[in-house]
């Protein structure tokens, strides 16, 4: 998949280091204090690396087998989530489904909210400036970048997260899958597809 | 405050921050079509300066053309962006 588009950096290196600093010097007054427990903070670490796109590719390949759990996960995606034993810890998920007709991209203009629980930490580029900044404004450009040529027969819908809601694409189960299981069709799902910056794979397509 | 039926035609409030708001500027003062209400959520603009958030507030998903927030947008006619918005943002189109 072509991916050579420029990714800058977005923050300074001396103000990172500042803030790790800080982060740090919170955590261990923290223990210190006896508010918190390393242990708790290890588990919460471990917690998260646990989370990826792995869970997210579970609900895609389940939507895509069985028309009931993708209309409940269209109409509440952390009910849909919860459903296959995936916490969500109140986030409160939107699966929006990619069609002949829409193309969904998903992004966080004012700073970088993502659906963690559901995907696991954000890729650099979806927190880099340049992404933020032009995903909405020429998303079709941006796509592209990532290879994704969006037919001027389809309209594109970007998702500005500003609030409270997360957001997951269900993207278009790939052709000749037919005879597939879910547990094949999984393997299709990629990340940056259920960010709506790609398709699929479609078997026999791959690099 | 009642609550904005689904499909109203919406106006953002255009007005000059400068406190904590989730509203960015490129979409004050446009004009959209609420896709869905999201329920009530306390309101970040209090949130962030360690109060209660209360009362809650509607949070909705407008939906805006991407050609009337842009003056050169080149994608599709039909290319939107669905953002969230909370309530106090928001008139009907009609009263604007």
């Amino acid at each position: 998949m072509p991916h050579d588009h420029h990714h800058g950096p977005s923050i300074d290196p001396t103000r990172l280091a500042r803030y790790q600093n800080l982060a740090k010097a919170v955590t261990e007054l923290l223990i210190e204090k006896n508010i918190i427990s390393s242990d708790e903070i290890d588990d919460a670490i471990k917690g998260m690396d646990e989370r990826g796109p792995a869970l997210g590719a579970r609900m895609v390949a389940r939507a895509w087998s069985n028309s009931h759990y993708k209309e409940s996960m269209l109409s509440d995606g952390s009910a849909a989530a919860e459903a296959l034993g995936i916490p969500v810890d109140g986030t409160k998920l939107v699966v929006v489904e990619n069609t002949e007709k829409v193309h969904n991209l998903v992004v966080c203009t004012l700073c970088s909210c993502y659906p963690r629980n559901i995907l696991g930490l954000p890729p650099r580029w979806y927190k880099s400036t340049p992404y933020r900044a032009r995903a909405i404004k020429e998303p079709r450009k941006v796509l592209k970048e990532f290879g994704t040529i969006i037919p001027e027969s389809v309209s594109v819908r970007v998702h500005d997260s500003t609030a409270d809601m997360r957001y997951m694409v269900l993207p278009a189960r790939p052709t000749n899958t037919a005879e597939w299981n879910e547990e094949r069709l999984r393997e299709l799902v990629t990340r940056d597809s259920m960010i709506g910056a790609e398709a699929a794979i479609t078997p026999g397509d791959q690099e | 405050m009642s609550r904005l039926p689904d499909g109203a035609r919406v106006q953002v409030k255009s007005r000059l921050v400068e406190t904590h708001t989730r509203v960015p500027m490129y979409i004050q003062g446009k004009t959209g079509v609420i896709e869905r209400c999201c329920g009530p959520y306390r309101n970040p603009e209090t949130l962030a300066y360690g109060k209660d958030g209360l009362p809650k507030e509607f949070l909705y998903r407008v939906r805006f053309f991407q050609s009337e927030l842009w003056e050169d947008y080149k994608g599709n006619s039909s290319d939107t962006a669905d953002v969230e918005i909370y309530h106090h943002w928001l008139s009907l189109e009609s009263e604007c």
